[in-house]
């Protein structure tokens, strides 16, 4: 709803003169620009708070309960812990700014790199269940919104529904039960059958690229049993999300007096849709298509803890329950990071692409 | 009272307070009736909170102690749902495991909405800085990761159901800000909050009594629809082992458990989830249709 809202108010602009919108835009720009610094720092400021403020000691989380007086006053102020709050979150911006997000302690190495390699991994999952998503999700909408209150825009809408209240995990694990132990259709957990690791040299980190790359085409299907069924299973929450939307712009512009006169004028209704009423919702469903993008990547948490897919949620969820808080927290930022620059990103290209806020 | 009739009810001009508020009441209800959706997903909540105050009369066996002779049985006359590893009846564990959903649920919703209901309307009646700096600070909170925040706050103040509700709370909180403070622009310059004012009100009242109750219903509406964003919440930090601890029969550890007998013993990591998704499901319809009723002009939208 939050999103209708801005949306609302974007529409509410009117095309003045020329200079004048070409000042508004760079001036719009420059506040976006600033907003999304102090995102970026209030997000710092949250993990800094959950990393330093909420845990009662976070020494004692390090040294443990019985070390002596020295060793825990030592650590205590090689952690920086004996300055002022605000001396240790400039410190920790810094670190964060160099990269530096301190050691993993279940991983022995430094979460930076961690996250360096789990990264490729998410990032081809959910921009596969994101293509899903669009591919499946906006026709399905626009189908609704021609046939409102049919059986076909019940069906739709349910599945709409369905897709905020069904469990991500529950469906992954009924998924593996049906489609990987039972029908034996796709590849079971993880990103590659292990005979097939290692086989083709890493460049971009995508195995999908990766395999093409290399003219691995084994290597490219087996990775594609694997993908498929996670990426389906997240297409699915964003194609819910995209569905309702879209219908709901639709509904809009089907409303609209235009529509009714291109009908009166015996315009097929197929070149009504898609030529008339679907042209003005393309720049709002960039939005919708953002949001849902990163949605996904919240949603990536829980399917790769079912799919043991060694991307930055599985690394997240199991540095949660070793108590690792460097690599809870790094990849807290880092996904948080992705999170408001696709938000600020997809806000910028709004303004890019509608020319009433050009 | 016998004076409760429908033209009572339904009367242009209610004699008092509680005739008015009566008619109000019953022309919501009236409408809801009228959505085939929202009853279904009202009658879903009504018997959720019927098995979770009454869940000893409901439940077959024990929710905690099971036989283990009676491992992983499948669904039966019995156990109607089938039986855990431990040899605990599936049913009665749902059951009991519907007050903890109601709980966090209720907990949730009593935290983050008064919370998120003041910080909006202080924000949009005194406006100028304070509204710039109190939104600033909810965009930010708006514009980040809810389920990863909150399993970062869980990681740091440790598992359990009531960190777990803190956590999900203090993600929540900003879309009832955002919310509460576009009403409140559009209530702030009215002509009763006027004559209030020429009283000689404090802002403190005015919010409090006249700026509050008339943001309640709009975000009554997306409470209820954040409802099963909150369960599937819940649920996915119990599944992770960050909610509720065993034994506590909570629907996502109940899932959690039952993942290593998905492939033989299917019901023990099903059974919860359909428990989840119909109450979310339940929800999500209810919200629709009180949408519909107490919010006509969003509603077309979706």
């Amino acid at each position: 709803m939050a999103i209708d809202q801005t949306i609302e108010q974007k529409q509410a602009h009117r095309p003045g003169s020329r200079w004048r919108n070409g000042r508004r835009f760079a001036l719009s720009l420059g506040a976006l620009l600033l907003t999304t610094a102090l995102t970026f720092l209030g997000l710092l400021a949250i993990t800094f708070f959950i990393g330093r403020v909420v845990p009662i000691d976070p020494v004692l989380a390090v040294v443990g309960d019985r070390a002596p007086q020295e060793v825990y006053l030592r650590v205590r102020s090689e952690m920086g812990l004996d300055q002022p709050l605000i001396v240790q979150f400039v410190s920790y911006v810094g670190d964060v700014l160099t990269g530096n997000f301190g050691m993993s302690v279940s991983t022995q190495r430094p979460v930076a790199e961690d996250l360096a390699r789990v990264f490729p991994a998410t990032l081809e999952m959910a921009t596969l269940g994101i293509i899903i998503g669009v591919v499946l999700g906006v026709p399905m909408g626009v189908l609704a919104a021609s046939r409102q209150g049919s059986w076909t825009d019940q069906i739709i809408r349910v599945v709409g529904l369905l897709g905020y209240s069904v469990p991500a995990f529950w469906l992954g694990l009924l998924g593996l039960l049906v489609f990987y132990a039972k029908l034996q259709w796709v590849g079971g957990p993880g990103r590659i059958d292990i005979f097939y690791e290692g086989l083709v040299p890493s460049v971009t980190g995508l195995i999908l690229v990766d395999s093409l790359l290399a003219g691995e085409i084994d290597v490219f299907w087996n990775a594609f049993g694997h993908i498929v069924l996670p990426a389906s299973i997240l297409g699915f929450f964003s194609l819910a999300y995209i569905a309702r939307m879209t219908r709901s712009f639709m509904l809009d512009q089907l409303g609209q007096e235009y529509v009714t006169t291109a009908r009166v004028k015996g315009v097929p209704e197929r070149a009504v849709i898609w030529r008339h009423a679907f042209r003005p919702i393309r720049v709002p469903l960039v939005t919708v298509i953002g949001l849902s993008y990163t949605g996904l990547l919240e949603g990536s948490v829980m399917i790769e803890t079912v799919f043991s897919w060694p991307g930055i949620g599985n690394y997240l969820t199991s540095a949660l329950l070793n108590a690792d808080m460097n690599a809870v927290l790094g990849s807290t930022l880092v996904i948080g990071a992705v999170f408001i620059a696709i938000n600020k990103l997809s806000d910028v290209l709004y303004r890019v692409l509608d020319p009433r806020a050009r | 009272m016998a004076t409760i009739t429908r033209e009572w009810l339904l009367t242009e001009s209610p004699g008092s307070r509680l005739q008015a508020r009566a008619g109000r009441a019953y022309r919501v209800t009236l409408a809801l009736l009228r959505n085939p959706l929202a009853v279904i997903g009202g009658l879903i909540v009504l018997l959720l909170v019927i098995l979770a105050v009454f869940a000893p009369f409901f439940a077959t066996h024990s929710p905690y102690v099971g036989v283990l002779t009676d491992r992983l049985k499948p669904p039966s006359a019995e156990f109607w749902l089938g039986s855990d590893e431990l040899g605990r009846d599936i049913w009665s564990r749902i059951v009991y495991g519907a007050r903890i959903t109601l709980t966090i649920v209720l907990l949730v919703a009593a935290i983050a909405a008064p919370l998120g209901m003041v910080i909006g309307a202080i924000s949009g009646y005194i406006g100028g800085w304070t509204d710039r700096i109190l939104m600033g600070f909810t965009d930010i909170f708006l514009s980040m990761p809810k389920l990863i925040l909150a399993l970062a706050f869980v990681a740091a103040l440790g598992p359990g159901i009531e960190n777990a509700v803190i956590a999900i709370a203090i993600t929540s909180w900003p879309a009832y800000a955002r919310i509460a403070r576009a009403e409140t622009l559009t209530l702030r310059n009215s002509e009763f909050i006027s004559a209030v004012r020429l009283q000689g009100a404090s802002v403190a009242r005015i919010i409090v009594r006249h700026v509050l109750p008339l943001l309640t219903s709009s975000v009554i509406v997306r409470v209820t629809l954040d409802m099963a964003g909150i369960i599937l919440t819940a649920a996915g930090l119990g599944f992770l082992g960050l909610g509720a601890q065993p034994p506590l029969p909570e629907w996502g550890a109940m899932i959690s458990r039952g993942r290593s007998f998905i492939l033989d013993q299917w019901w023990v990591a099903t059974m919860p989830g359909f428990a989840i998704v119909i109450v979310s499901l339940g929800f999500c319809f209810l919200g629709d249709g009180l949408r519909d009723v107490l919010d006509p002009k969003s509603g077309n939208r979706q």
